[in-house]
């Protein structure tokens, strides 16, 4: 299953947000969204995801997920989203609760995705027991546990410290080489998108426009990103951002 | 200041300022308060300085009560307002949770009742003691009614809050996972408005409490209330301070049980 976003314009009442953004996202591949903060990543990711609609345009599924996908477009939040009075394994349970009835089975799958996320022994704490870097496996868990077509993660480390973001990275590149699974990916941070984009799209500031779309040639397992190739990509992208940023740190909410 | 040289130069630890406004159990201290004012309180009647009119003996109180227990009229009393404070209580409790959550739900259901609560909500029930006999007569019926609506507006009042207070993105979260309105309403909704409907219990079993000695005003044999009216119009001050007393014990021990299920229910937080 691929998607096609096809003219999407946004707006909250008069706050133009998105302005005719083009994209595709390809199976198997991660896309990186970059942009200056409140260019409308967020939004453009509810957008893809169906959690909001859009003003105008459309976000267009080719092909059918497959047959095993509980959940096709699923989400993994900044915040980690977890819900504090369920314990590590009530929370990879819970969206599994509406779709699988038969508890053998799904007992089976909220193991079989906390092995693979080596989580097995973190399985009855609560979320205030564990640390940041912890939560946010968690969150990747109950994400996994569904099979989704496509992941859709706003900004899944932007909530921890430099050296758990790197850890994390390291397990994101391990997981994509293993399942091979459909990302989009938001983020603020050059370094992330560098290390784990396939492609990279950059945003405008707000109305965010896309601005150019990067490819990034090299493997994600043995990506160095003070390797000269890496390193041109990382300053080209920030030329992009550079005078957007500086506009965007300027720009009125309301 | 002087000009800092190598040596010679004043040596001085930093002084302490962190520290305070947090508390340390000091349980000595209160069960000690308790026993030194009954002290007081016991001299002081029996040495004639607080007089017996004014205010009675501990020990007559304490004699007082015993005959209460012994004569097998405390249960008597207890279980009448029990039964009462239970059926108003547990219905205002269950209708408010509902109506509460209504609201929190529903902007149609919002819109219509939020403001007719609010405006209900701050009016002494007491006042509509009245009403109530006329509504549901001079029997249970306008007792358990009075109970209900004095815990019904309350309940109501910390559900919708707790609602509007869960955290917007774990809902956005359940509707990413396809979870329909009813699950989320269940699984995230009312798991997060649980700890403001628990502390809203804490208040309406005070104020059932409270409006139980007015409900037993209204033509009562039995009931911790009317035993207080009687021995009130007795001016048995023994008897009423007794009485009194069983009130007080029996919010502590409603508070104590709201604690314990709060420790069960809310043990997933710190
Ligand atoms: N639900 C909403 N209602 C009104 N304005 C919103 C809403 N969500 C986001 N915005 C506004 O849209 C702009 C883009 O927000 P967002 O997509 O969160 O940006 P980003 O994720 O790129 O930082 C911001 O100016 C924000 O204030
Ligand atoms: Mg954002």
């Amino acid at each position: 299953m691929e998607l096609k976003i096809d003219a999407l314009t946004h707006s909250y009442d008069d706050l133009a947000v998105l302005d005719d953004i083009n994209l595709d996202i390809r199976a198997g591949e991660i896309l990186c969204l970059v942009g200056p903060s409140g260019c409308g990543k967020s939004t453009l990711l509810r957008l893809i995801g169906g959690l909001e609609r859009p003003t105008t345009g459309r976000v267009i599924q080719i092909g059918e997920p497959p047959e095993d996908s509980l959940n096709p477009l699923t989400f993994i939040f900044q915040d980690f989203a977890l819900l504090p009075w369920r314990t590590v394994h009530g929370n990879v349970s819970l969206p599994l609760e509406s779709h699988l009835h038969d508890v053998p089975r799904r007992e089976a799958v909220i193991a079989d995705v906390l092995e693979r996320t080596r989580l097995s022994e973190f399985r009855d704490a609560y979320p205030r027991q564990i640390s940041g870097g912890m939560k946010q496996r968690v969150a990747i868990a109950r994400a996994l546990a569904v099979r989704p077509a496509i992941l859709l993660m706003d900004e899944p480390l932007s909530a921890l410290d430099a050296q758990t973001r790197e850890l994390l990275m390291e397990d994101l590149v391990d997981l994509w080489q293993r399942e091979r699974f459909t990302a989009v990916y938001v983020t603020h941070n050059l370094e992330e998108a560098v290390r784990l984009g396939h492609r990279i799209a950059v945003l405008s500031r707000r109305p965010g426009r896309i601005r150019k779309i990067l490819d990034v040639p090299d493997d994600l397992e043995n990506r160095d990103i003070l390797k000269p190739g890496l390193a041109s990509i990382r300053a080209d992208l920030w030329q992009q951002l550079h005078d957007e940023a500086r506009e965007a740190d300027r720009q009125l909410t309301r | 200041m002087d000009a800092p040289t190598d040596h010679d130069r004043p040596l001085r630890e930093v002084a302490f300022r962190g520290g305070g406004f947090r508390h340390q159990p000091i349980r000595a201290l209160s069960i000690g308060t308790f026993l030194a004012l009954l002290f007081i309180w016991e001299t002081g009647s029996r040495t004639g300085f607080i007089s017996n009119l004014v205010l009675p003996a501990p020990s007559e109180v304490g004699t007082a009560f015993y005959d209460l227990w012994k004569s097998g009229n405390l249960w008597d009393h207890l279980s009448a307002s029990l039964a009462r404070l239970g059926a108003g209580w547990v219905l205002g409790t269950i209708l408010g949770i509902a109506t509460g959550f209504a609201i929190g739900l529903f902007s149609v259901m919002r819109a219509s009742l939020a403001p007719l609560v609010a405006a209900i909500f701050p009016i002494p029930k007491i006042a509509l003691l009245p009403l109530f006999i006329i509504w549901f007569g001079i029997g249970e019926g306008s007792k358990v009614g009075l109970i209900l609506f004095g815990t019904f507006f309350p309940t109501v009042i910390a559900t919708y809050g707790g609602i509007d207070n869960v955290d917007r993105t774990l809902i956005r979260m359940g509707q990413s996972f396809g979870l329909n309105r009813w699950e989320i309403a269940r699984k995230i909704l009312f798991p997060g408005a649980l700890p403001a409907i628990l502390s809203g219990m804490r208040i309406t079993a005070a104020i059932g409490i409270i409006l139980i000695v007015a409900a037993e005003l209204i033509a009562a044999e039995k009931g911790i209330g009317a035993f207080i009216q009687m021995a009130g119009s007795l001016f048995a001050t023994d008897q009423l301070v007794a009485g009194v007393l069983v009130l007080s014990v029996l919010g502590l021990a409603v508070n104590a049980l709201i604690g314990l299920a709060e420790k069960h229910l809310l043990r997933w937080r710190a």
